[in-house]
């Protein structure tokens, strides 16, 4: 499986501020190697995320994001102890989730 | 025991001055740490761990060697300086700017030769404003100095030798260690010589 | 008498920490902090923590037993107290090279494939930079304290201390050539002064470290290496004493101020 991603969901109030760390290589397919090879597109294309479930968030994104990504985003209607889960897909097929629980409003 | 005042105050000192050294020198344990770690790589010869006469003198003495040492070295330095056989010390200076600017050579990963890496510690140029300050700023080097013979040999014989004119200066010895050529070093003389070069404007 | 002068010889690099009141500075580390919140060095840090408990080499073993210092698994502020000395291989190890003794001696890898290919590039991250940016983590907001206190920590202090002003090389440079002076900079890069507590600080903090230009996660044992390739050095073995006694006389010299866990850099 691909590597994991990081997740921090901070409340404030009823707004969930969430901020994505995603591990991965982006090749936008026009890179070339120390070979000179082109380094074909590797890149992630899909992004959603679920609350309790139920889909908040989705997102197509082109090979123009850099490796190693943060998404950031704020999601109404969230509550401590509800399950906030990222999903991303890439252009190979290739799939990651995590998941983490809303922590209380600081 | 009785102690005099005098005789408190020359211990005191006696330990003050062996706490301003450590106990012992330590260089012969680190050398022969390196010696044993590193490895030769590319053009990087194991024999670059060897001090010759300049880093030894800096070395031993933390870049500030006796006067008498330190000129006999710069004799010996100079001596070895190779000039052009044609006398000419100017090149070009288009040609020089490009040779400051480029940081590259005589690394594992590299070729020998290459660059001069000039704007790494100096400024040179009027429009560069990516210079470093290792070194002291060379804009308006001949328009401060003049445009004469003996300061164009001044120049020439810096960046071929600089250990010749400062034993312990922090730039390297780009002719002595064919890190520049013949042709490089005139162009670089001719960025900072020349009338027309911008480092003059 | 001896105590006496043990008193006055009392190790002097233990200043208190001056800040520098330069503008420059203070909006570099306003940049640094908004960089740092998202830090893809997190990921390595969690990729790292996987591979700590994670089954692998030859002994088909877990790397939870490896003493860093405070003892057997204990991650916890261990990376703030290295450079230190373990009697199991009597001599002064950084974190780096501890975790590299802990794959060979309780996991089976053999050194020599460890230092093939040690530094991460855009396709590849040594598991070791994966591992040494987790226990770095794990001592975020605790002050440095490399320890000086069995004869061979200061001994190798004073070693680093050796090699960091040794001038050899095609260019007659030391480590001070750069790091030896207040102020200084190549190109538009500031050159911290390492001989100096207040700077020294600088010589740690931020390492291991993100590099964004690449996405690739940097370590110390990567920092010193490329050092001496740019001294036009001959090339420092992975994970070696030299290394390690460099190290030590960088974090000695830092040792109180508070580390920040890895760092972001361009």
């Amino acid at each position: 499986m691909a590597d994991p991603m990081k997740i921090r969901a901070t409340l404030q109030g009823e707004v969930a501020d969430v901020r994505v760390l995603m591990a991965h290589p982006m090749e936008t397919g026009q890179r070339k190697d120390a070979a000179g090879k082109i380094v074909p597109m590797h890149f992630i294309q899909a992004i959603t995320a679920q609350l309790n479930g139920k889909t908040v968030f989705a997102a197509d994104v082109s090979q123009s994001v850099s490796r190693n990504p943060v998404f950031a985003f704020k999601v109404k209607g969230a509550k401590a102890g509800d399950k906030l889960s990222i999903t991303w897909q890439d252009n190979k097929g290739d799939k990651r989730t995590d998941e983490v629980v809303i922590g209380a409003a600081i | 025991m009785r102690f005099s005042s005098a005789g408190l105050l020359a211990v005191a000192a006696a330990l003050l001055a062996s706490c301003a050294t450590p106990q012992r020198d330590y260089l012969p344990d680190a050398l022969s740490l390196m010696q044993r770690d590193f490895h030769a790589r590319g053009i990087a010869g194991l024999d670059r761990l060897n001090e010759d006469s300049v880093q030894a003198a800096c070395n031993k003495a933390q870049d500030n060697p006796p006067q008498e040492l330190a000129a006999k070295l710069e004799k010996e330095q100079f001596s070895a300086i190779k000039w052009p056989t044609d006398g000419k010390l100017l090149g070009d200076w288009k040609a020089g700017e490009r040779i400051a600017q480029n940081g590259q050579g005589m690394a594992w990963n590299d070729k020998g030769g290459v660059g001069g890496s000039c704007y790494n510690c100096h400024q040179v140029g009027p429009r560069e404003s990516s210079f470093g300050t290792v070194g002291p700023s060379l804009y308006q080097f001949a328009k401060k100095r003049g445009y004469g013979a003996d300061i164009q040999r001044y120049a020439y014989g810096k960046i071929y030798n600089a250990k010749a004119y400062n034993l312990c200066s922090q730039m390297p010895r780009f002719g002595h260690v064919r890190a520049l050529t013949e042709q490089q070093m005139k162009d670089l003389t001719a960025l900072l010589m020349d009338p027309a070069s911008p480092v003059n404007q | 008498m001896l105590g006496l002068a043990a008193a006055v010889c009392a190790v002097p690099w233990q200043q208190a920490a001056a800040q520098a009141a330069d503008p420059t500075a203070a909006e570099f580390d306003k940049f640094r902090e908004i960089m740092e919140q998202d830090n893809p060095a997190e990921l390595f840090e969690v990729k790292g923590e996987e591979l700590w408990r994670a089954r692998r080499g030859p002994k088909n073993a877990p790397l939870e037993q490896c003493d860093l210092g405070l003892g057997a698994g204990v991650v916890k502020g261990a990376y703030a107290q290295l450079p230190r000395y373990f009697a199991d291989v009597d001599r002064v190890m950084d974190a780096e090279a501890r975790i590299v003794h802990c794959m060979i001696t309780l996991q089976g890898f053999k050194y020599e494939e460890l230092a093939k290919q040690p530094f991460s590039s855009l396709v590849r991250t040594p598991e070791p930079v994966s591992l040494v940016t987790y226990v770095a983590a794990q001592s975020r907001g605790m002050k440095i304290a490399a320890p000086q206190n069995h004869p061979k920590e200061l001994a190798t202090y004073e070693t680093g201390k050796a090699i960091f002003h040794y001038r050899a090389g095609a260019f007659d440079f030391s480590c001070a050539s750069c790091h030896g002076a207040d102020d200084k900079r190549i190109r538009t890069q500031p050159l911290p002064n390492f001989t100096k507590p207040e700077q020294a600080i600088r010589a740690v903090q931020g390492w291991p470290g993100y590099r964004m230009t690449g996405g690739v996660m940097h370590s110390l044992q990567w920092r010193m290496n490329d050092c001496f390739r740019q001294q036009r050095f001959p090339e420092p073995g992975y994970a070696t004493e030299t290394i390690s006694a460099l190290l030590a006389y960088l974090t000695v010299n830092a040792n109180g101020h508070v580390y920040r866990g890895p760092g972001i850099k361009r």
